[in-house]
């Protein structure tokens, strides 16, 4: 996992907020920096994360998406999607202290917990859990995140 | 900030938190929170590749979502914990309702929190989120 510094910035919020729909007047006011980020905002340290594999790398490898055909990839098989077929199945905030704008978060991942499942609607669905711990400039703990990922055998059937 | 005298156990809150999702709203999103994962704008991956009928929104885009219902009815930097799972895919189209019920008020150290379970469906009344969030209270 690459170190990420991710400095919380106001309009950084703003148009996160804009892309949740979140009207909320003190995500788009002018003045004051007094604005707790919206309780989901911490998932944008992706931004921030130079290695982060669900981003195209500047003069890096092939992007998995599609160009001129319709993976930039070959398919590693197993669903046919390869690393895409990673879903995203639980997220659990704890909140330690308001994220507000002016605070330089890091982030240490902890590998937790996986466990397999069989579904009617996926085939055999392979979970695993990471544990984040962002902290501000202080080193005071923030927010604790738990994402539960999921691979699943095919497609899910809707 | 919610205050304890203003609710009671099985109170609810709801709100539409999106009516008619549009494509351009995932583009939105994946552009804020950094995750371009193809699954989410890029329809000939997602059919040809992926084997989805079409791209769909992010669940954290949904988790966003049912957020700000949630910042909505207990205010601003009140929140303890705040966690879902993600029961259904959300679509284009879809359009979203977001309930909060009060299952609980406890006292800790002298403070007051409320136990809120949560809930997010879509027009067809298929839950899309299933979740739960601890908030403290005035």
């Amino acid at each position: 996992m690459s170190k990420i510094k991710m400095p919380i910035e106001k309009s950084h919020i703003m148009m996160f907020a804009r892309s949740i729909g979140d009207s909320n007047p003190k995500y788009y006011k002018e003045d004051g920096n007094d604005v707790v980020a919206p309780p989901t905002f911490i998932q944008a340290s992706a931004q921030f994360d130079p290695d982060y594999f669900l981003r195209p790398k500047i003069g890096g490898e092939n992007w998995f998406g599609s160009g001129k055909e319709s993976s930039g990839m070959k398919s590693s098989g197993g669903g046919g999607g390869g690393a895409a077929m990673g879903l995203h199945a639980e997220q659990h905030y704890e909140y330690h202290q308001p994220l507000k704008v002016g605070d330089v978060i890091t982030a240490e991942v902890k590998v937790g917990n996986s466990w397999e499942k069989e579904s009617k609607r996926a085939g055999k669905l392979k979970f695993s859990e990471s544990v984040t711990e962002y902290r501000n400039q202080n080193g005071d703990l923030i927010i604790t995140a738990t994402s539960v990922g999921v691979v699943t055998e095919k497609p899910v059937e809707n | 900030m919610l205050k304890k005298d203003q609710i009671k156990v099985g109170d609810t809150y709801s709100e539409k938190i999106v009516e008619d999702l549009k494509r351009t709203q995932i583009v939105q999103y994946a552009g804020t929170s950094g995750d371009y994962n193809p699954l989410h704008s890029d329809e000939k991956f997602t059919k040809e590749i992926a084997g989805y009928p079409g791209v769909f929104a992010h669940g954290m885009l949904s988790m966003g979502m049912t957020g700000k219902m949630l910042t909505n009815f207990v205010g601003d930097g009140t929140l303890k914990k705040y966690g879902v799972r993600f029961t259904n895919q959300v679509w284009p189209g879809d359009s979203l309702e977001s309930t909060a019920t009060i299952i609980g008020i406890k006292e800790e150290d002298g403070e007051s929190f409320a136990e809120i379970s949560i809930e997010t469906k879509n027009q067809d009344d298929v839950t899309v989120i299933t979740g739960s969030a601890i908030a403290l209270l005035g």
